[in-house]
């Protein structure tokens, strides 16, 4: 089973060099910390920024510097600095290449919710929903199943959705899994030391399972 | 040179009424019109619908605003940094139209592009698009979305010249260039205000023509939001 900086990990290999990325707040941030040796990409960070950069020394944070996240970043050589809408642009028209986010609820044709749990204080989408209607690829990182072993992965999303179809790959404390076209967690890779069998047990939605399954292989 | 200077954060926002509608730039508290929120506390002006992507924090920001029972509605993609706020949101005092971020941007874009409507894919299949047109462009269904209308956007730039000419900071730029583009009045303050012909042309991001009246803030206390920093080894 693996921790959230193992699944921010394992999804760092999904990184290919020259790739445009948007990291979601949570384990998708983590990711950063484990871009491999040799990749070169750059981080987007919806309110405004390409080419972010780690956190400033102390002492030298710029209150006009920050991430969509509001925390203080720095910029890095190459960076670039636009508007909201040119921001949102560029993601709309699929010039980020993936899109990293964490997910309440996944359903087996795609579904995501992860922005509003009724009768809780909501917060709003921020920009969610535009990076699930927009984005060619996402990865979402989140848990398997919740405090109570209850599966996260169902048929359908219980919780409001935050876009229909849109999610194809899902990487949990589990599993790696691809969502098929024709609906269904199409089962590709196990975490260490997690059985095909609870994997299946821990999975509402349809599961889909083909032959050997290998172990992740994460370092 | 047409010279839009006006002499301060009062006289800027004077004719804000009761009920109207403004624009707020920022994004957290990165680039808000700090002095335009405290002379719309200072002179009270109340039901007022707010357009910002976020409502401050409970003593900043348009928590200002909040705390004095001067906002009716806020238009937000995310919120919740304030207890004032969600106290006032769960009591019914306060309205909130949650909204996508991207939407937020683009339709204050083509409010001052000067285009109806968008269509945007994001919120197809989801509570956003209840009650909105559908349109299905190379298979792909696309919400319409309105452009804003707003009486007043109040933005916050670096530099501005007297022309009303705007140059951005950093990632204080954020929907700073976009609600300028898009208030009825749009009002900036500025860091730096300069004489018409001192900034270079080609560093403009906002031309002066988006920009009705101008002034160079009193003081800005920029607040960091969350303040994150790594060690020196």
């Amino acid at each position: 089973m693996l921790d959230k900086n193992g699944i921010a990990k394992r999804i760092a290999k999904e990184i290919k060099d020259g790739y445009y990325v948007n990291l979601g707040i949570g384990i998708p941030t983590l990711v950063a910390n484990y871009i491999p040796e040799g990749i070169n990409i750059e981080l987007q960070s919806e309110n405004g920024l390409l080419g972010m950069g780690p956190f400033p020394f102390e002492g030298e944070e710029d209150p006009d510097l920050i991430n969509a996240g509001k925390q203080t970043i720095t910029t890095l050589p190459g960076s670039s600095i636009f508007d909201s809408a040119m921001s949102f642009g560029m993601i709309r028209a699929q010039k980020i290449d993936l899109t990293i986010l964490g997910a309440m609820e996944v359903s087996e044709n795609g579904d995501i919710a992860n922005w509003k749990i009724p009768g809780k204080m909501v917060k709003g989408m921020g920009g969610a929903m535009d990076l699930v209607a927009s984005a060619k690829n996402i990865i979402v990182a989140m848990q398997h199943v919740n405090k109570a072993g209850e599966s996260k992965l169902l048929t359908n999303c219980t919780l409001p959705l935050t876009g229909v179809k849109c999610i194809k790959k899902v990487v949990t404390e589990l599993a790696v899994l691809d969502i098929l076209p024709e609906g269904g967690f199409r089962l590709l890779e196990r975490a260490p030391g997690v059985s095909v069998d609870f994997i299946k047990a821990s999975t509402a939605g349809k599961l889909i399972i083909e032959g050997e399954i290998p172990e992740m292989v994460i370092d | 040179m047409i010279n839009k200077v006006v002499a301060g954060a009062d006289e800027a926002i004077k004719d804000i009424v009761d009920g109207q509608t403004l624009m707020l730039g920022g994004f957290g508290l990165c680039g808000i019109p700090e002095n335009c929120i405290a002379a719309l506390v200072k002179k009270g002006v109340k039901d007022l619908t707010c357009i910002a992507n976020n409502a401050g924090v409970d003593d900043f920001g348009i928590g200002l605003l909040l705390q004095t029972r001067q906002v009716k509605k806020m238009i937000s993609s995310y919120v919740g940094e304030n207890v004032e706020f969600e106290r006032q949101l769960l009591s019914g005092e306060l309205e909130v139209d949650l909204i996508p971020q991207g939407t937020l941007a683009t339709r204050c874009l083509a409010a001052g592009y000067g285009m109806p409507a968008i269509f945007t894919p994001a919120g197809v299949g989801t509570e956003v698009a209840e009650g909105k047109e559908v349109r299905n462009f190379n298979g792909k269904d696309y919400l319409m979305e309105y452009a804003f209308d707003a009486d007043f956007a109040l933005v916050k730039a670096w530099k501005g010249d007297t022309a009303g000419n705007l140059i951005f900071r950093s990632t204080s730029r954020n929907f700073n260039p976009v609600m300028a583009m898009a208030g009825k009045t749009t009002i900036a303050e500025v860091e730096e205000l300069v004489e018409a012909g001192e900034l270079d042309p080609d560093q403009i991001h906002t031309p002066g023509v988006y920009v009705h009246r101008i002034f160079q803030g009193q003081k800005y206390e920029k607040r960091i939001e969350q303040r994150t920093v790594r060690k020196k080894d």
